[in-house]
């Protein structure tokens, strides 16, 4: 690893200066970007360690709305009781993320800023790469190894896939994001604060120089009682996702009022399935109607070759979301 | 987090350039010596003294910044129980109790853990020399098979009880996957920690 500095400001306002500075990276757990250091695909001049901004660690399930703070441990999220009451699949989303190990270390905040499982990123022996080296090409669209890659949001740059599971719930469930900077506080949707490569993969998300994440949360909604968080992988734990989705049903008799539907493992940022919550909204919940969800949610999939069999496994994967919502809810 | 927020959406706002030439880390720098560690193409990065407790004895250890928690249990402190297997979080094979977690203590910058409580391996046994209650189950049901994950296979066991989740067999794999490698034994190892378990409720 190549050397650098390292500080750990004890306030907010010292670690956003501090992470402004050139080549700087702001360090919480650490679990995805020591990995990248090690390899040699982030090699930072300096770190700003927030893991002494202690006020970030809390959380709290209010009746209106959740809170996070962004300090907040994947496993002591994933383990609370009145997360797992009030909004089971953000605490599936979490526990089936990663080991425990890793879980007990990663922070909310970082999660959702966790840099894509391209192999082609990851390994620095392939020059191309657009993501870790701006104007260098892409060993994936150039004919390369393409199953674990997105086939939504990618483009002729970049066809890397944002690896979350938490992020899908985020996406789905309106959630918002508050970041502190330099310039003060803001709050941003979190629908747009990841950005799709287009042709600048490197800038994936919209926040500025020294801005830290402070805080992530929800309006409470009644489909978050009603909710899943289904993961297709390759191995039974431990694993990526080959696609996700994390749904959440609020039902007005036998037909539905609300539906949030997010997924992963297909797509270059989190991503809604909008359409196909429109095609359940004012539908009874059947095997049908969940199947046809799964159907459009995946129509304008453009995958490369490799990995097109997404399509038929993420609409199972909805459509097995779904039912397994409609199970929970006490229906056949 | 009250400041009033000046909108940072607004176009041509650049507090890189602004910010460009303040000190990053001014003051916060431990003091500056010979490269202990460092790599030959590598400058010399400074170092620190911080101070952790291991295994119940308050240790100083001086380090890198990138000199991870795994490092410096074995390189520095020699206390070479904990085993490097992947380096990069997926084996589970340097698994430690950081304050009471267990961690993967190969992505863990030693800097991080600055005044944490640590266990590894060699602080199971009791002062006595009697081993714990896990690594007694391990002994009895042969759940290793060539021994070098075995370390952090055991103090992931000891979290998984203590973590409330080995409740049942398909929950112990679960919660024992960040434990990568375990070859024929895996049946073993689950056998191990229902046995401890069991004891430990009985």
């Amino acid at each position: 690893m190549k050397s650098f500095a390292y500080s750990r400001p004890t306030r907010i306002g010292d670690a956003a200066e501090a992470a402004s500075a050139e080549n700087t990276l702001i360090l919480a757990g650490g679990t995805t970007m020591v990995d990248l250091m090690k390899i040699g695909v982030q090699t930072p001049d300096a770190l700003v360690d927030i893991g002494g901004l202690s006020a970030l660690e809390g959380f709290e399930v209010g009746p209106d709305r959740m809170r996070f703070g962004a300090l907040a441990k994947m496993s002591t999220v994933a383990d609370d009781q009145a997360v797992i009451d009030a909004f089971p699949a953000l605490s599936e989303s979490l526990w089936k993320a990663a080991s425990p190990q890793l879980r007990n270390v990663a922070t909310l905040g970082g999660n959702i800023l966790q840099r894509t499982r391209c192999p082609y990123f990851r390994d620095t022996a392939y020059s191309q790469c657009n993501k870790r080296t701006p104007g260098s090409g892409c060993a994936a669209l150039d004919g390369g190894e393409t199953t674990l890659h997105a086939i939504f949001g990618g483009s002729d740059a970049c066809v890397a896939m944002y690896p979350g599971d938490f992020a899908q719930t985020l996406v789905a469930f309106d959630a918002e994001v508050t970041v502190e900077g330099p310039g003060g506080t803001r709050t941003i949707p979190f629908n747009q604060l990841h950005v799709l490569p287009g042709t600048d993969p490197q800038t994936e998300t919209v926040l500025e120089p020294g801005e830290i994440v402070t805080e992530i949360s929800l309006p409470v909604i009644p489909a978050m009682a009603n909710s899943v968080y289904l993961k297709a992988r390759e191995r039974e734990s431990y694993a990526f996702a080959s696609a996700s989705a994390a749904v959440g049903v609020e039902m007005d008799g036998d037909t539905v009022r609300d539906v949030r539907i997010g997924l992963g493992g297909v797509a270059a940022v989190p991503w809604r399935a909008t359409a196909a919550e429109d095609s359940l909204k004012g539908q009874p919940l059947t095997e049908e109607t969940a199947r046809e969800a799964g159907r459009i949610a995946f129509q304008d999939a453009e995958p490369l070759e490799g990995s097109a069999y997404k399509i038929a496994l993420g609409a199972d994967v909805v459509a097995g979301a779904l039912l397994q919502v409609k199970s929970r809810m006490g229906g056949e | 987090m009250s400041k009033s927020p000046p909108d940072l959406r607004r176009p041509g706002v650049s507090r890189r350039g602004f910010l460009q030439g303040s000190s990053v880390v001014a003051g916060s720098l431990g003091m500056a010596v010979g490269a202990a560690q460092a790599q030959a193409e590598q400058p010399s990065a400074e170092v620190r003294t911080i101070a952790i407790t291991v295994n119940g004895t308050s240790r100083q250890v001086t380090v890198e910044p990138r000199t991870t928690l795994v490092e410096a249990l074995r390189d520095t402190l020699g206390l070479t129980g904990t085993k490097i297997g992947c380096n990069q979080g997926q084996c589970g094979a340097c698994t430690v109790l950081l304050n009471g977690a267990r961690v993967n203590s190969c992505l863990k910058l030693a800097v991080m853990a600055d005044g944490a409580e640590v266990v590894t391996v060699e602080g199971l046994a009791d002062p006595t020399g009697d081993l714990h209650p896990m690594q007694t189950a391990f002994a009895e049901n042969d759940a290793f098979q060539c021994g070098y994950c075995t370390p952090g296979q055991i103090l992931s066991a000891i979290a998984c009880i203590d973590e409330g989740h080995a409740n049942d067999a398909a929950e112990i794999r679960e919660y024992m996957s960040g434990n990568l490698c375990r070859c024929g034994a895996y049946p073993n190892i689950v056998t191990a920690i229902e046995q401890v378990r069991d004891s430990q409720q009985g």
